[in-house]
Formats: C-alpha cells, structure tokens, sequence
C-alpha cells in the first residue's frame, strides 16, 4: 500500500471575478521513502496540490471533492486538532520563502525546537539539545551558538537549511518542498537539494518536490507527474518520462528547453499560446487551443489518465484517435 | 588583457568601477563601501550576443546599468562607438540613450498600468521628439506591435490585459522604438513561464537578425544564455573571472568557479544526471563589503594554491578565452 494516496481531489477557491477552479480531479499515489516531482507552470494547481495535503488553504479555498489518505487514513475526515498533530510531526512541509517563513523574532533554536517539544513530549532542555543536533546535521557550523540567532542574521540558503532542520525535527514520513530553491542561487540550490535528498534517504522519508525547473526534476526526481490547468496530463517514471514524454504538452516542454546541441542560432521549438486563464478555462481537455494535435473530440471532452505503457500515464484523447 | 585592438567595438568597458557608499545612523556617515563592480573590463562586438552571468550579487546588474550611464560609475571608461560617454552630461548623453535600449526583468512592474499599451510603446518617440506628424507616428507604433508578434488593435489595451509573455512583448517593441543598436537585457526572460520563455527567446533571436541589434544579455539562467550568447563573460563577486566564446565556455570551462556553476546547474537529463558527479563548492557568496582578499573565489576554491589568498589573478589570455586564476 502507498503511503500517501491522493484520488479525484478537486479544490476550488473563492476569488472577487469568480470561482476557480484551481485543482480538478486530481489522484496520485506516493511510495514511502520515493521522491516525486509535481512540476508545471504557475497556475496550474501543483502548490494548491501540495497545500491541500495538510489542509493550509487558507479560507478562500475549499476541497470539493476526494479523498487523501495518508497511512490508511483519510486526512479529509479527521478534525483540524487531528491534523495539527500530523503537520510537522509525520507530514512536514517546506516552503519557498525562507525569508518569511521563519518567525523573525524568535530564535532559530526555539524554532527548530518547537515541534520537538510539541510533537514528541520531551523537556524544552531535551528539545534544544536535539534541534543543535539537526543544526549541525543540515551542515550549519557553530551549531551551539547559532541557537541564540535570528533568522536575519542568516543568509537565504542558511535559513533555508533551518527549515530543513524545523521539517525533518521530528523524522516526518512525508516531506513536502514547494520551490525550495526557487528564490536562491544556482550554487546554493544545488547544495541545498543535495541535502534535502541525502536526509530524506537516510530517513527513508518520501519527498513531494513541487518545482517548475525540469532540470531539477532530472536530478532529483524518481517519478514525475506534470500538471496544466488543475490537471495531472503525465505521469511516469523521470528517466522515461524525459526519454519518451507522451503527452503532446510534455513533449512540446521539453523541446523547448535550450541544450547545447543546438545549431548556434537555431531556433527553439515553442509551444504557441499562453497557459490558461483559470476563470475561463477551455472546455475538454485544458491544452486544447494550444496543442499541435488537437482533435475535434478534444474541445468536448475532458481526458483522464491513463495507463499507456507500465508505470506511465496520460490523460490525452486526441493522441488515442491518431495513434 | 581585453581585445582592445578589435575594430567593431560597439562597447568598450575599462577596468570600470562601481562603489557605494555603506551609511549608518542618522546623518548616513560613510562607514564602509559595497565593491558592488570592482576592475570590470569586456567589450562586445557589433551585431553579437554578449552575456554577462553570475550569481546575485555579483554586479552584473549594476555593470550594465554603467554602461546606459544610469548608475554613476566611481572609476573606469565606458566607450560607445569610439566615444567615451563616461562623463557626458545629461544634455550630452540624450543621442546617446537613445542608440542603447533596455529591456527589463519585471514585465508586470515596467509598464505602467495607467497607460494604453500604444502609449507605452511610442513614448519613447514623443520623448525625442519623434512623434509631431501623427499620422506617422501612430503607423510607427502599429509597425512595432506587428514586429513583435502583438495585433495592432491591442493598441488602446492597458497592460493589466495582457499575459506575462505579451507584456514581455511590449516592453521590447517600445525598447525598438528608437532603432537602438545596442539593446540592455537584464534577465528578460526569467520571469516567464518555461512555455513563455522559448517564444521570447525566438524573437529576440528573430529581431537580432532583422535589424541588425547588438545584445548585452544579463541572465543566471546558464541554459538560456548558452542558446542565445556569442559570447559569455562570468562574473564573481564584482569580477570578471572568465571570458570565451559559447562553445569553449560550456564545453571546457576553465576558471573554477565556472567549472562549479555549470555543475550546479542541474540538465534536464535524468541519464546524464545519474552519471554526472556531483561536484558542490562549498559556502557562500561573501559580501561585496568585505571581499575576500587576492581572488575572490579563494574561500571556496577546491584548488586554492597559497598566492590566491595574496594576489588578484587579472583576465589573461589562454587558448581563446580570458581568465582570470593563478592557476592558468
């Protein structure tokens, strides 16, 4: 059985122009101890995904429908208190913004203590001992005394190792980075994942990684699911997924990345359009207008996932009708 | 050093120097200095693509708004086309800006969202004084859009209408206005989505060809940089560490800190991924305000040899490329 189980989940939020229907029927299975990528464009519901684990969508979003079960249990019927004590202690989350996601008047010690204490019932004396370990264990030198500091007198990496220590306090079996690296230097990304990824292994933690950097998904990533509009279009394993993409929009992705092969002055192959307004979202299938193989079928009908080959997934109509 | 002999210099930058001051208290009395540019020399030729890149930080930003003259320079040359513009008045340097053009980041926050996008576009010629026969001028406006793949009926749009790519698109068609021959491009595509970025990319390229148009490219996207440049110059805290053409740079870096960028980039591979070491340098960027002595990079250096931590290593020339390491 998966650890985490998501199936058909729909959120949808509440905006001044309208509904959005941000997350449609979305389902995905993550293994214990396996890192999936959730990659797309902005918009295309992959932090709403992410966020609707631990149910933090705040007032204006709403889960409409579905299921998320977490180690045989469905987070959707357990009361907030219930889910309090699974956020931070066996699902943890990362997010983007290390600046602000860190109180900044409250130590780091304090701050990484703090689920210790919490979740695991030790002395706040024990939880402090235990948070310098993490400290020194996500690599920040003078762990004892970069207790008494404050989050502005860390560097953007720094705090984001802080927030690696905070997630993996109380040994989470899920990890949830949304852009981890997304605000910080190319040199510091790489430290950063590397981290993230030998911590999570050492755990054997699964990782949801949400990142919109295909490069980052090649390596760091065992299996990808790629969303477009509130949508999962693909999913696979990363190495075929990258090899044999079979969706017409992962296809076209991937061909739009620059490489070096490339003739000096070539052109890059574009996907035509611009990703969808998520208050008028085209009927069928989301990529329609945009796609080099759209049918007629496509503009009615909305495609579902399907298994094309072991361990591979698209949800595409039009493909079937010609292939 | 820099090829100064080489005739077709658009730019010609010379050991330029961009300091500012670090206040504290009150009365803002000068404590310290940020070396934000500290001995920056390259030239970029007509008709090329000339990048600079880097992590934040390391001055590539502030070079190039040096080289428009809209950040005053503390020591060095800025020559355009012959010229040394270092010290022109503002009087004297109108012409001037209107041969160098700049296309920003932030296609959300360089427009302004009180003005019709046609507005936007000319405004640029009302400024020089380019817009008095109507008729023409409105045409003009209507030729941009269309060179930069826009309707001309979106003319009477505002940008809040727009998505970020289109937005993207008028902020190059009003940097063509004035037919520059040297457009500024401080990361122009890294706000964009990956779908966005290929067709921003295709008509840069597209326009270069057209028109003739020089680029100085600024971007930290290295894959970008490696489709579009002729030329890369690779910048580390206020410095120059490496100057060669694309296909030396991205196939045989030499300085280090190269070496360790196109490391840290991941390829969107999962084979060559696997099969690639994982090579991390370690630390941080230092501050500007405190910069480590000698080579800037020596902290961080793997192959760090004891006269790094004493003397600058200046751009030398090895092979085709400039480096600046002890170690060449």
């Amino acid at each position: 059985m998966s650890l985490l189980s998501i199936n058909n989940l729909s959120v949808s939020f509440q905006t001044d122009r309208g509904v959005v229907q941000a997350v449609d029927q979305v389902s995905f299975d993550v293994d214990a101890g396996e890192t999936l990528a959730i990659v797309g464009e902005s918009g295309s519901g992959k932090s709403v995904t992410a966020l609707s684990i631990l149910q933090l969508l705040g007032d204006a979003g709403t889960i409409s429908d579905g299921q998320i079960v977490f180690d045989g249990q469905n987070l959707l019927d357990l009361p907030e208190k219930d889910i309090r004590n699974i956020r931070g202690d066996r699902i943890a989350m990362i997010f983007q913004e290390p600046m602000s996601s860190l109180n900044p008047v409250l130590t780091i010690g304090k701050q990484v203590a703090e689920p210790i204490w919490l979740h695991r019932k030790k002395t706040w004396n024990e939880a402090l001992d235990q948070a310098e370990e993490l400290i020194k264990k996500v690599s920040i030198p003078d762990a004892r005394q970069r207790l008494d500091a404050y989050p502005h007198q860390f560097s953007g990496g720094m705090r984001q190792r802080v927030m690696i220590a905070m997630a993996l306090a109380c040994e989470p079996k899920l990890i949830i980075a949304d852009e981890p690296t997304t605000a910080l230097d190319v040199t510091v990304q790489a430290q950063i994942l590397s981290l993230l990824k030998n911590l999570t292994t050492e755990l054997n933690s699964a990782l949801i990684l949400i990142t919109h950097d295909l490069g980052v998904v090649a390596r760091y990533a065992d299996r990808v699911a790629v969303m477009y509009g509130g949508r999962i279009v693909e999913s696979a394993t990363a190495a075929e997924l990258y090899k044999h993409p079979k969706h017409p929009y992962t296809e076209g992705l991937m061909a739009s990345i620059p490489t070096l092969d490339g003739e000096p002055g070539s052109r890059l192959q574009t996907i035509e359009g611009q990703p969808p307004d998520l208050l008028h979202m085209p009927a069928g299938c989301a990529f329609h207008p945009r796609c080099p193989y759209a049918a007629e079928i496509c503009k009615h009908a909305k495609p579902s996932l399907k298994e094309v080959e072991a361990n591979h997934f698209r949800a595409c109509v039009g493909y079937e009708s010609i292939s | 050093m820099t090829s100064d002999n080489h005739q077709d210099n658009i730019i010609d930058v010379k050991d330029l120097k961009v300091h500012f001051p670090v206040t504290e208290g009150l009365l803002k009395k000068t404590v310290g200095w940020n070396y934000a540019v500290d001995g920056v020399s390259f030239s970029v030729r007509r008709g090329e693509t000339f990048s600079l890149v880097g992590e934040s930080g390391c001055g590539k930003s502030t070079t190039a708004l040096s080289v428009l003259r809209m950040q005053d320079v503390t020591a060095g040359n800025i020559v355009f086309n012959g010229q040394d513009i270092t010290h022109f008045s503002a009087n004297k340097l109108r012409p001037i800006r209107r041969q160098i053009q700049m296309i920003y980041q932030d296609p959300f926050g360089s427009l302004n969202p009180r003005m019709k996008v046609g507005s936007i576009i000319g405004e640029p010629l009302r400024v020089h004084g380019q817009a008095k026969d109507k008729v023409k001028y409105r045409a003009r406006v209507k030729e941009l859009m269309r060179l930069v793949g826009l309707l001309d009926d979106m003319a009477d749009r505002y940008p809040h209408e727009f998505s970020g790519g289109q937005r993207q698109r008028i902020c190059i068609a009003r940097a063509l206005a004035l037919e520059p021959e040297l457009i500024i491009c401080d990361e122009p595509v890294s706000a964009l989505d990956v779908s966005i970025q290929a067709q921003v990319i295709n008509l840069l390229m597209d326009l270069q060809e057209r028109l003739g148009l020089t680029y100085l490219f600024i971007a930290h996207d290295l894959s970008v940089v490696r489709h579009i440049s002729n030329r890369v110059a690779v910048m580390y805290l206020g410095q120059i560490v490496e100057v060669a053409d694309r296909q030396t740079l991205f196939n045989d870096p030499k300085h280090p800190y190269t070496q360790a960028l196109l490391n840290a980039v991941p390829e969107p591979d999962p084979e060559l991924e696997s099969s690639r070491p994982e090579r991390l340098i370690i630390g941080e960027v230092p501050s500007v305000r405190n910069p480590p002595s000698g080579c800037r990079f020596h902290p961080r250096c793997s192959k760090a040899i004891a006269q790094c931590k004493i003397d600058r290593p200046l751009l030398n020339l090895h092979n085709q490329s400039l480096i600046a390491c002890h170690l060449y």
